[in-house]
């Protein structure tokens, strides 16, 4: 980074490297980062000493700072800050850098680096950093000069939040943490960045034909994904109002969840490998497809050649490259979801082309039909727990709380059983991994929103297997007071390893049984927490109730059938229209080619 | 249908923004024929890239909202879809040999107008401009004749006419 933007005043006072730091935090409207000391970082965090501005969370592994960092943002909308030291400090927290690529979510996160004479030397738990998180960050910085730092850590931020969101890495050597260096004040907002000015306005005449393509179309659906969100809540008030407006029904992807309300009848539900099969049949034989905010996923798509065969395709995104990237489309606005939506809404009541009102009635009844093959009909008999039905009654109990309630998951079908059967109603409420499929995201996440919302309900839908992934953060959990609730689907499988195996590998379950688990009652209380267990359907409600009822952090494992699979399904290589739909629904395994097994 | 293309980047001056770039292709699994890159302002603060790829139109469309999208680029141009456009490469060629050899080697070298710009008994270094067909096709001349050791820069390219490519 060079001092281009020299926003020093004259004479500034120069303080000391790390106070900078904090300094520019604070000034970014920082209250909280989430770290895990060490010797390269040690002149900030005796600078933390002494202040009372911002609130350092300490985790135990700095995989889980980033992850807290994720649900702070996720949850606010804010930019989630990270502090960890060099080498393994820094390598350890890759893996939540890439998750934070992935989704879009706007991370800062401060790595402690050997002095800059040592750079180079092989030092004592020195990493090339910058070269480690160049394909794990939306950007990098390397600070080598102390009359960078304050700009560098502005710039960072400016960064991380504008455009498509992404972590971004300040790399900072000890020296220059205690160095004097000069302080600099943010850029003003009119300031144009040097070189990064992402697009957020949408060009008003392709907004017209897209709005024209939606009124003659006979079967349209609305798409909508992750940059709905990360828009802000304002867009997913526009979202509402656009889908009231036009009458069209609409679809979200995993990320897309809570932008519009589960309980309304125009909504589909999700799409793609584990969506309904109303919202994946309206993919498939739409006319005309609005794609707000999503990407086209493999996830979502499915077998590509044949996805959505006969539609016209609009894509709204803040990113020029998500668009034709994997689906050629028609119509291309590239902007801010809100700002679209917005545009959309001012078109739509402007533009006078007559709407194809009969079609869209036929469109709908169609739809009606689809829905009342009721894809996610479960049936809870006997006394095993059917995960479905756990989530179900979880969610069912959480909404007679009344409590504002935050959801994230660990990655398997509990996840999935997750989206499927807890009805979200707002944006910012739902926290998953669905890029990079982190295990292990879910506790810290939670945590993460905790910090953010104290006195809202966080619960972590976990699996046994996952959980374990990053199960220390219980004691951040009892060290700081948070009362998070983590409900584990215990069906002592890695499930989704599992439900691949059955259907696609002859039901050769290798190394898929969770063996030799941890007492998870007995765990949750070795960290300072309460541990809770139902065996049985009869017991389900009343652990969910306590569990709701316990002012601290809980553990809750719930032991549900060992062999449930998540459906509906759409095998890896199918298309929309080849989805399978219970154990019982034909084809199943044998639909899936050699060419659909070397997809993940 | 794959097609070339010949793509000017301007980016910052600044540490790992070739890293940068060529993290973008390898990790995308993009081509790159050729490479070039050298500050090109006064103050040493910009640089331009030159790159010199294949694919197909979606891949090329791709390429360019990547590279747009890298907080240290400024412009990216597609030189080829943008209309008229000069290329060239500068290449330094050694070629040994005796006799015969060493006057048909100087003839082919004034034709192709390569200049002399070290010599010994045994061996030139020719200097020569131009794009890449013509380098390749002197490079061929010059294989039979003792050609032993070559030098080239890839591409640098501009568009021709009043339009300029500014930050
Ligand atoms: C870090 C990581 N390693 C491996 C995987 C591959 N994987 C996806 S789901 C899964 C099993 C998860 O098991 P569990 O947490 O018990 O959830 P379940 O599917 O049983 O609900 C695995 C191993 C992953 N997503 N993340
Ligand atoms: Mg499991």
């Amino acid at each position: 980074m060079s001092a281009t933007q020299a926003h020093t005043p004259a004479a500034t006072e120069h303080r000391p490297g790390a106070e900078v730091v904090l300094r520019a935090l604070k000034d970014q409207g920082v209250d909280v980062i989430f770290g895990y000391p060490g010797g390269a970082v040690l002149p900030i965090y005796d600078a933390l000493f002494q202040q009372n501005a911002i609130r350092h969370i300490l985790v135990r592994h700095e995989q889980a700072a980033v992850h807290a960092a994720e649900g702070y943002a996720r949850s606010t909308g804010k930019v989630g800050v990270v502090l960890v030291t060099s080498g393994p400090g820094a390598t350890n927290a890759v893996t939540g850098l890439v998750d934070a690529l992935m989704d879009s979510i706007p991370v800062v996160c401060l790595t402690g680096q050997v002095p800059t004479h040592l750079i180079g030397n092989d030092a004592f738990q020195e990493a090339d950093t910058t070269g480690i998180t160049r394909p794990a960050t939306k950007h990098n910085y390397l600070v080598k000069r102390s009359e960078d730092l304050a700009n560098t850590i502005h710039d960072a931020f400016y960064v991380a939040k504008s455009g498509r969101p992404g972590p971004v890495v300040v790399d900072l050597p000890k020296d220059i943490l205690i160095k004097p260096a000069p302080y600099a004040e943010a850029p003003s907002k009119e300031e144009p960045h040097r070189s990064y000015r992402p697009r957020t306005e949408p060009d008003r005449e392709t907004i017209l034909e897209a709005v024209r393509m939606l009124k003659r179309a006979e079967r349209p659906v609305i798409y909508t994904g992750g940059g709905v969100i990360n828009s802000g809540p304002e867009a997913s008030r526009l979202l509402g109002e656009f889908v009231r407006l036009t009458g069209m029904p609409c679809t979200s992807t995993l990320m897309g969840l809570g932008a519009f309300p589960s309980s309304d009848p125009l909504f589909l539900g999700m799409l793609g490998m584990h969506g309904t099969v109303e919202a994946n049949l309206v993919m498939h034989g739409c006319d005309v497809m609005l794609n707000l905010g999503a990407r086209f996923d493999d996830r979502v798509t499915g077998r590509l050649d044949a996805f959505s065969p006969g539609s016209k395709k609009i894509h709204a995104d803040i990113d020029p490259s998500s668009i034709n990237k994997n689906v050629k489309v028609d119509v291309a606005i590239v902007g801010d979801a809100g700002r679209v939506i917005a545009a959309l809404i001012e078109a739509w009541k402007a533009d006078e082309t007559p709407v194809a009102k009969e079609a869209q009635a036929a469109w709908w009844k169609r739809i009606e039909e689809w829905r009342g093959r009721d894809c996610l009909r479960y049936v809870q008999s006997g006394s095993i727990i059917k995960p479905q039905h756990a989530v179900r009654r979880l969610y069912e109990m959480t909404k007679q709380d009344g409590r504002d309630t935050f959801i994230s998951t660990e990655v398997g079908q509990h996840q999935m059983w997750a989206a499927q059967y807890f009805g979200f109603e707002k944006p910012n409420r739902w926290m998953t991994s669905g890029g990079l499929g982190t295990m292990g995201y879910g506790l810290p996440a939670a945590m993460g929103v905790q910090i953010a919302h104290p006195d809202a309900l966080c619960i972590d839908i976990a699996g046994e297997a996952s959980i374990l992934m990053n199960i220390q953060e219980m004691g951040t959990l009892a060290q700081y007071r948070l009362p998070v609730k983590v409900f584990i689907l215990n069906n002592e499988y890695m499930g989704m390893v599992r439900q691949w195996q059955e259907l696609l590998h002859g039901g050769r379950y290798s190394e898929s049984y969770s063996d030799a688990l941890p007492d998870f009652v007995r765990l949750a209380e070795a960290f300072h927490a309460k541990g809770l267990r139902a065996e049985s359907a009869d017991q389900l409600d009343d652990v969910i109730r306590e569990m709701l009822a316990h002012p601290g952090p809980v553990i809750a494992d719930i032991c549900v059938a060992k062999d449930e699979n998540c459906f509906p399904m759409i095998p890896s290589g199918a298309a929309h229209n080849e989805m399978i739909l219970g154990p019982d629904s034909e084809g199943n395994a044998k639909s899936v080619t050699d060419e659909g097994k070397v997809l993940v | 249908m794959q097609r070339s293309a010949t793509i000017a980047v301007l980016v910052e001056n600044e540490a790992g923004v070739l890293a940068r770039v060529i993290g973008l292709f390898s990790g995308r699994g993009y081509n790159i024929d050729s490479l070039t890159v050298a500050p090109v302002d006064e103050a040493g603060k910009l640089s331009r890239i030159t790159i010199v790829t294949s694919g197909t139109e979606m891949v090329i469309e791709q390429i360019k909202a990547q590279l747009d999208r890298l907080v240290p680029v400024h412009r990216v141009s597609d030189l080829t879809l943008e209309g008229p456009h000069l290329t060239r490469e500068l290449a330094l060629i050694k070629v040994m040999g005796k006799g015969e050899h060493r006057v048909e080697a100087l003839r082919l070298a004034d034709a192709f107008r390569a200049r002399v710009v070290d010599a010994t008994t045994e061996s030139f270094v020719f200097e020569m401009t131009g794009n890449a067909e013509k380098i390749d096709a002197f490079l061929a001349l010059m294989r039979p004749l003792g050609l032993a050791e070559v030098s080239r820069t890839g591409a640098v390219a501009i568009a021709r006419g009043s339009s300029a490519l500014a930050a």
